[in-house]
């Protein structure tokens, strides 16, 4: 039990900051692209400014990552055992591929920026970019495999590799891939929209930098709506794998526990989820056209399924908790819709000439600066929902969470959970402070660090 | 069935390999880390040495993330058992790893000499740490631990802290001291060099003496040679030279010639952690108690498929991320001074 709290603690705070890093390396890598292209001041100067928050959120990307590396053998030896040759395998080619380049060329980046040619810059920060994104395929790899095993045979009460492409095929991969990816572009093309409409609102009206920041405004506005819409198509797309994959996770979503045709879909539900709901808003015919695209589809009911596992794996319940799951899917989507139609509305009040109008308007840009908030939202219930919805199963099918643990003492795991909690907590605190302060810093503020003004040495960074 | 074991050796070895790029690699940043705040005269001072390890520190960890990897996809067992095991030992070097991978990152980030001074103690202790504990822990792979069968270690942190297994932590912590103020000492220039080069030769000294205790004292203890094993000759042959490369580069060091030096330290602890990796084979988790209890390469590896495609993916790109990491040290070649001092 402890062992599954520290764990969602370590992997839920990694993947706080890391769609941000996904996100954010690719917003820089574009800004700094257009930059060289058009030999343009403040796609420059912008890059430079999100490429300092980009490094602040990457620090803390990386080091909780690392705990996760290890958190696998420490708390979950079992599992470990059971699947390590298959899980093993995507997580140690992602280190290898992806990793080594992100790790390698940040550092180019950062340090090379007047020791390299501004191309080969240019091109390193494309490859952090290319890291991430490398880094998001290999793990949700490993992910995926858990959710549907693929390209397995079991021997020796061990999980054995038999085929690495079905591995890399899996369509339960590729489906979270693109959504994953897509959902980290939206939370940094969010972000980037909040900060910039704050801070153009900030600068007097003359000042040069404001129309730098409204710049960015509008171009991060186009870029929000772009990937969230698609982030939603590609979740569809999911929907309807998870109905033929995981159709249990399906059923739980919905809390739809009868097996039903032309299934309808409820926006929201107050009450009792199982039996007499006290009120609920329902869409007729939705559920059965995203797991089927079908106006008359049949969804299988949790009941159903149930009776069906079984009959297939033994005595006992195969039940997620589906509050949980139906709860989370749904601020899942909510909130994705919130950002599709906040960032339509900042590319339609800043049409043309407007935007002068767009950010005298004190409602509407605290709204997308409070819309920062929305995609971590999403990512973290859209995590909370894949994960929850597996439940009972670590394995899909193949080996439940209470088989998984390790062997170590429950004094160890409490102390480490406290200890994890505490420093988690510190450093979220200071990541978060630090961030709005270097958010605050001026635009053409170049030099990496306050000291800057007093290195006599070239090539000091931090 | 003959190339399958061949595989599961390969692997062995090349875990070792990976072991030995992290801790040649890291071994100097975290030596740099262990010995800025003794030589350095002023903050000037200690943001030269942090910047000097600042482009590739990271990349130099990720060597440890992809042994963690490559063990838990080749040795499924030997990963499981090691980590859960070595719970408490692995816990500490995690969290030294968190505070120092943010001290980098935040220590610039305010003016505050308290802010600045939290933080370089901050990267101190968390390079202190597992300095000390990867020596301890490949000590205690060595002599061997205490093992239920299947390999389960129970002992604790405790169990682990053997006296020959504090000493081998100290001699790993000593020698990247060593290896990292000859990195210094090559990396800047002026009094902060000099001072670097004189705290060389007193790590050097001490990392000498450790190693050697270190390594006569796993020697005599002599756990039983199982089946299959090398003549103890090797690894021993190992840890000798690795005790004559540390005294080989404090010497250099002493009259000057650093790059040498630096190759000697290195040598020494690529040879030491040789012979750890000898003085197991053909086990992974040697037991101390009883020897079928011990985990063996043959016993916790993958099923060949696993081996081959990771195998395949090694050779692939391998080269290619040593190719861009030689690239990024030669980018980064220049020693980092002050203007006073000349360039
Ligand atoms: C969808 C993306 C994603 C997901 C699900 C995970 N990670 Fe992650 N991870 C990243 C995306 C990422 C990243 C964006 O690539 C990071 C963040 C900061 C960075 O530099 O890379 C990263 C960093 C990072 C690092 C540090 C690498 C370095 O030193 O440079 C490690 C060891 C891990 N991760 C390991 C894991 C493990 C074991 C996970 C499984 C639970 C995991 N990550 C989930
Ligand atoms: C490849 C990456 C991942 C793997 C291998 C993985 C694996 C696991 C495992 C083994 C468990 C324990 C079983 C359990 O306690 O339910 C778990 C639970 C959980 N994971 Fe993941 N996970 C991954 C990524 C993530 C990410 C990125 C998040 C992000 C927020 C996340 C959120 C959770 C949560 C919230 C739980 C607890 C679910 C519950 O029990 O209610 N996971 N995951
Ligand atoms: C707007 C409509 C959306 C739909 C229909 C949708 C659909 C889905 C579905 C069906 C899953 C579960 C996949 C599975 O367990 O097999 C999922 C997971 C997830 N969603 Fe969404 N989603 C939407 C919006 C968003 C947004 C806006 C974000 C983030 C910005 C997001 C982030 C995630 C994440 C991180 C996961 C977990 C990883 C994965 O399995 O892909 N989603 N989503």
């Amino acid at each position: 039990m402890l062992a599954r709290w520290e764990f969602s603690v370590v992997t839920v705070f990694h993947f706080f900051f890391v769609p941000l890093t996904i996100g954010l390396a690719f917003v820089v890598a574009f800004m700094q692209t257009l930059a060289y292209a058009r030999h343009d001041r403040d796609w420059d100067r912008l890059s430079r400014y999100f490429g300092r928050l980009l490094l602040i959120e990457m620090a803390v990307g990386i080091v909780t990552g690392i705990v996760l590396e290890f958190q696998f053998g420490l708390n979950w030896s079992a599992f470990s055992i059971f699947v390590g040759n298959i899980f093993g395998a995507p997580l140690a080619i992602e280190a290898l591929l992806a990793f080594f380049m992100e790790s390698t060329f940040i550092g180019l980046w950062v340090f090379g920026r007047d020791r390299l040619p501004r191309s080969l810059h240019l091109v390193s920060i494309w490859m952090v970019s290319l890291g991430t994104v490398l880094s998001a395929f290999f793990i949700l790899a490993a992910n995926s495999w858990m959710q549907h095993p693929v390209g397995y045979r079991i021997s020796h009460g061990q999980a054995v590799l038999t085929n690495f492409w079905a591995v890399l095929a899996n369509p339960v991969l590729w489906g979270s891939f693109v959504h994953t990816v897509l959902g980290a572009f939206a939370t940094a093309g969010a972000l980037v929209l909040g900060i910039s409409t704050w801070r153009a609102r900030r600068e007097p009206a003359g000042s040069e930098h404001r129309p730098a920041f409204l710049q960015a405004t509008r171009w991060s506005a186009w870029f929000t709506m772009v990937s969230t819409v698609l982030v939603a198509v590609s979740g569809d797309v999911q929907a309807r794998l998870m109905d033929v994959y995981q159709p249990m996770k399906m059923a739980a979503a919905e809390a739809l526990y009868h097996t039903e045709s032309g299934a309808s879909f409820s926006l929201l539900t107050i009450g009792n989820l199982k039996n007499q709901p006290i009120f609920q808003i329902r869409i007729p015919h939705l559920l059965s056209l995203i797991a089927d695209l079908s106006w008359d589809g049949q969804v299988k009911g949790i009941d159903n399924l149930q009776a069906a596992d079984v009959a297939r794996y033994g005595h006992g319940s195969y039940i997620p908790v589906v509050p949980l799951t139906y709860w989370s899917f749904r601020a899942m989507v909510g909130a994705g819709i919130c950002i599709i139609l906040l960032s339509a509305w900042v590319i339609w009040a800043t049409r043309g000439t407007r935007s002068e109008a767009f950010l005298a308007k004190r409602w509407g840009t605290r709204a997308v600066v409070a819309g920062i908030a929305l995609p971590f939202i999403a990512n973290t219930t859209g995590w909370v929902f894949t994960e929850a919805g597996r439940q009972p199963w670590v394995v899909n099918g193949l080996m439940t969470v209470a088989k998984g643990v390790s062997s170590v003492t429950t004094a160890d795991m409490a102390l480490t959970l406290g200890a994890f909690v505490l420093v988690y907590s510190a450093l979220g605190a200071l990541d978060a402070w630090l961030f709005v302060r270097a958010s605050k810093r001026d635009l053409d503020d170049t030099g990496h660090d306050e000291g800057h003004a007093d290195a006599e040495v070239a090539g000091l960074v931090y | 069935m003959s190339s399958f074991a061949a595989l599961d050796t390969t692997w062995f070895a090349l875990i070792g390999l990976l072991w030995a790029g992290y801790l040649f690699l890291e071994g100097f940043d975290f030596g740099v880390s262990i010995v800025a705040p003794f030589v350095s005269a002023d903050d000037q001072d200690r943001r030269i040495c942090i910047n000097a390890i600042g482009p590739v520190w990271d990349g130099n960890e990720v060597w440890l993330v992809t042994a963690g990897g490559a063990t838990f996809a080749a040795f499924p067992l030997w990963y499981g058992r090691l980590f859960s095991g070595f719970y408490l030992a692995l816990f500490l070097v995690l969290l030294a790893l968190i505070v120092r991978g943010v001290s980098f990152e935040f220590r610039g980030k305010l003016t505050s000499a308290a802010w600045r001074r939290t933080w370089d103690w901050a990267n101190f202790a968390g390079s202190l740490v597992p300095a000390v504990v990867w020596g301890a822990a490949f000590t205690d792979l060595v002599r061997g631990v205490v093992l239920a069968p299947g390999g389960v270690y129970f002992g604790g942190l405790l169990g682990l802290l053997h006296p020959v297994a504090l000493v081998g932590g100290l001699a790993s912590a000593t020698l990247f001291a060593l290896h990292g103020s000859v990195f210094l000492s090559m990396k800047t220039g002026g009094g902060l060099a000099e001072r670097a080069r004189k705290a060389a030769v007193v790590a050097g000294v001490a990392a000498t003496a450790l190693l050697a205790v270190a390594v006569a004292w796993v020697a005599l203890a002599g756990r039983p040679s199982v089946p299959g094993a090398v003549s103890p000759v090797l690894p021993l042959a190992l840890g000798a030279l690795g005790v004559l490369a540390a005294a080989g580069g404090t010497a250099l060091v002493a009259t000057g010639r650093g790059g040498l030096a630096f190759l000697s330290t290195g040598l020494a602890i690529l040879a030491g952690l040789g012979a750890v990796f000898s003085r197991m084979f053909p086990e992974v988790l040697p037991a101390s108690n009883v020897a079928s209890h011990s985990l063996t390469i043959a016993g916790s590896a993958s099923q060949h498929e696993t081996l081959v495609v990771m195998t395949v993916v090694a050779a692939v790109f391998t080269p290619l991320v040593l190719a861009y990491q030689g690239w990024t040290y030669w980018v980064f070649r220049q020693r980092l001074v002050r203007a006073t001092a000349g360039a």
